[in-house]
């Protein structure tokens, strides 16, 4: 029996959706599909990092050719160049790529889990309380690297604890948790004007520029420690990531479809602070890319929601940029990478939106 | 494990970004009889006054609540004042010291508290019913990102260092932020959309935020002025102020009674909006306005005070439930109840100085937020 030709004139016309790409494991137990875009996307966005990465570890007061940078790369420098190269500039690169990979899937999940645009891990206040636990270190004690940032790890958790425990009323609820973070950031943000409003200026201005996020102080003696914890939180979030998508349908909906809701959203909420929490001691509150990435990352790849694998590579490219631009916009001067994140982030989000309403 | 099932369906999605619900979920005892997990007899957006009598009794209750705070206002510092010699003061018959200190001093302050907190609570109304964004506050659109560029701008390019030079500067930034604000969201086909303006006014507020901060980290000497500045204070304010912010907040408040039924009709989302007959787009652009004149004058006046136009509105909304015309007349009365308070416990707290009342503002309303978003709903409230 043959088609109607026209019933065969509308089967080809209907949509299936975005081509897609599977990979699965030779007897199917593990298998990942993505949107041919958002793998495209993320191939052509993570090349343009790595070309950024050799360029900022290239050029500076001292500049190699690219011979000489590969040559240092694969250890067959000279004595100078490795020590500018990979003692001073590699371990700085790699920290701003990890810190925003981290950056930016955080404020995916914490975007996921509220399901509004303006979540983000500053809404259950942990970066608020991690200024306070640094400037307290700072004022109190006057600690080093090392003493900030554990300042501030303590400040941070402890401060996010609080909220998720205050808003906790049989199951944490997205609004009352929202509600609860607001009204603690707002709380210790007021605590924080106060410090700096009542102490030296030298001292306020030196907390100040922790405040605004800076990878200035960074080493690989500062690097190691958050690079070992960041590798075991991309780890975790790659696993929960197709949970998070389910449980944006809704909490029937995950239920129904066998998510434990209340259980998934704590281990989100877990790996996400996890993640926030490991950027921020690093290299203090650095803001805007957990809260743009994942914007940004959704209208390149024109995904439906926010993605997590696209906000961590678009994360980390994002900072490297910021980074590289940081350290050469003022002479002589290297300004802290958090001031030139929120401007160029913000610059650019105003023109994909100008853009995106262009091509409607 | 039934009643498990209940519970969690009485919390659902869907009413988790709709503050309104917050008085209807989470108590067990409204879970009962199991075999109707639906017991929402009243309506979803009931607040706590459940007709309008109650509604009006609670808004006589809250301006008596603000004319107690304007006496302490009046009364409260560091020189205690009784409100007999208050009032005395106020005619013209009281001590000269007295008089200096109430008339010069405390009615100017009190009434540029007075006016922002009025201006803030209601912009943050109006903006929260706009954006049908529980989060969103009235530096939403900008305002004061805007404000503070223009303050820093002020004093590290032009070196000014009066106060009320600050105030034209910060007014003049506020509303020309909110325009580009405008601008950017509202191109193309659909309009500024609620999720366009929240995203254009937190990418414009990034950018000149991050400007500003480049600026004061790299000049100390306009660090230590726009730290002061930043924390928002109601000390020092003259009559010349009150007068200058009096008129844009009058305007603004009668354009935001003059939308509040368009707003009504929006927060059932713009295409049910417009298909009810409300002009969608004309009340977006006249609430911008009012937005643009109430926190830009109230930040002009007193600086960059935060939360007042968060929380006031969400207070307002679990008394009173969806209708804005009750949420704005909350907010007009709660907003100034709340500053006035803060600036009073800012007076006495530190001996001798003072704490900025944008400080203080945060710690007397946040326990106060999350007291209320734990409570469970009391029978007969």
């Amino acid at each position: 029996m043959s088609i109607e030709p026209s019933i065969k004139y509308q089967a080809q016309r209907v949509n299936f959706g975005p081509s897609q790409i599977i990979l699965a494991s030779p007897k199917g137990r593990f298998s990942i599909r993505m949107q041919r875009r958002s793998v495209v996307a993320g191939v052509v966005i993570a090349a343009v990092g790595m070309v950024l990465a050799l360029w900022s570890l290239a050029m500076g007061e001292i500049s190699f050719t690219a011979a000489e940078l590969l040559n240092t790369i694969f250890g067959n420098g000279t004595a100078a160049s490795e020590r500018v190269v990979l003692s001073w500039r590699l371990p700085r690169v790699v920290m701003a790529l990890a810190l925003g990979a981290a950056l930016g899937a955080s404020g995916a999940i914490f975007q996921s889990l509220t399901r509004n645009p303006l979540g983000s891990p500053d809404i259950i206040g942990f970066n608020t309380g991690a200024y306070t636990g640094a400037l307290a270190v700072i004022f109190l004690a006057g600690g080093g690297y090392f003493q900030i940032a554990a300042g501030a790890l303590a400040g941070g958790l402890i401060t996010a604890a609080l909220v998720y425990l205050l808003a906790y009323r049989r199951g944490s609820q997205g609004f009352r948790l929202i509600i609860v973070g607001i009204a603690f950031s707002a709380l210790l943000a007021s605590f924080n004007s106060w410090l700096i409003i009542r102490s030296e200026l030298e001292e306020a201005m030196s907390a100040a520029v922790w405040g605004a996020g800076s990878l200035n102080a960074i080493g690989w003696e500062q690097a190691k420690p958050a690079l070992l914890a960041a590798i075991v939180f991309f780890i975790a979030a790659a696993m929960i990531a197709p949970r998070m998508h389910m449980l944006e349908l809704g909490d029937d909906a995950a239920n129904a479809l066998g998510i434990r809701v209340e259980r998934s959203r704590l281990l989100l909420m877990v790996v996400g602070v996890g993640l926030t929490a490991l950027a921020t001691a690093a290299a203090g509150p650095i803001s805007f890319i957990a809260l743009a990435a994942p914007q940004v990352a959704r209208r390149i790849t024109r995904s439906a929601g926010v993605q997590l694998g696209s906000s961590a590579i678009l994360g980390a490219v994002f900072l490297l940029l910021s980074d590289v631009i940081a350290q050469r916009i003022v002479p002589d001067t290297s300004l802290p990478v958090g001031v030139v994140t929120v401007s160029v982030g913000g610059a650019y989000l105003i023109w994909l939106l100008l853009r995106e309403a262009k091509r409607n | 494990m039934r009643a498990q099932l209940q519970i969690s369906s009485g919390s659902m999605a869907g009413r988790d970004e709709d503050p309104t619900a917050l008085s209807a979920i989470d108590d067990p005892s409204r879970q009962e009889p199991p075999s109707a997990p639906e017991t929402d007899f009243e309506p979803e957006h009931a607040g706590l006054a459940t007709s309008n009598a109650k509604r009006m009794l609670g808004f006589v209750l809250a301006m008596l609540a603000l004319s107690f705070c304007v006496v302490l206002s009046l009364a409260v510092g560091a020189k205690w004042i009784a409100p007999v010699d208050v009032l005395n003061s106020v005619r013209g018959i009281g001590t000269p010291e007295n008089m200096v200190i109430v008339n010069d001093l405390r009615v100017p302050r009190t009434l540029v508290g007075l006016l922002t907190g009025l201006a803030l609570a209601v912009a943050g109304a109006l903006i929260q019913a706009l954006t049908r964004n529980p989060l969103a506050d009235p530096g939403i659109l900008g305002v004061n990102a805007g404000a503070a560029f223009a303050v820093v701008i002020a004093v590290a390019v032009f070196g000014l260092v009066n106060i009320t030079d600050y105030i034209w500067f910060s007014f003049g930034g506020a509303i020309i932020s909110t325009v580009l604000v405008y601008l950017i969201s509202s191109r193309g086909r659909a309009g500024a959309t609620p999720i366009k303006l929240t995203l254009a006014g937190v990418a414009l507020g990034a950018v000149l935020g991050g400007v500003s901060s480049g600026i004061t980290l790299l000049n100390p000497e306009a660090f230590d002025r726009m730290r002061y500045w930043g924390a928002g204070t109601l000390n020092n304010r003259s009559m010349e102020m009150v007068l200058v912010v009096l008129p844009f907040i009058l305007l603004g408040i009668c354009l935001a009674f003059f939308c509040t039924r368009s707003l009504n009709a929006i927060s059932l989302g713009d295409d049910l909006a417009q298909a009810l007959g409300s002009n969608v787009q004309r009340t977006r652009i006249t609430v911008i306005v009012a937005v643009t004149l109430l926190c830009g004058a109230a930040t002009a006046a007193a600086g960059p005070i935060g939360f007042v136009g968060l929380m006031i509105p969400h207070i307002a909304r679990w008394i009173v439930g969806a209708d804005q015309r009750w949420i704005l007349s909350y907010s007009l009365a709660l907003g100034p109840v709340l500053l006035l308070l803060a600036d009073v416990i800012g007076r006495i707290a530190v001996p001798p100085g003072e704490l900025q009342v944008g400080i203080v503002t945060a710690f007397v309303g946040a326990p106060i937020l999350i007291l209320l978003v734990r409570r469970k709903k009391v029978s007969g409230l």
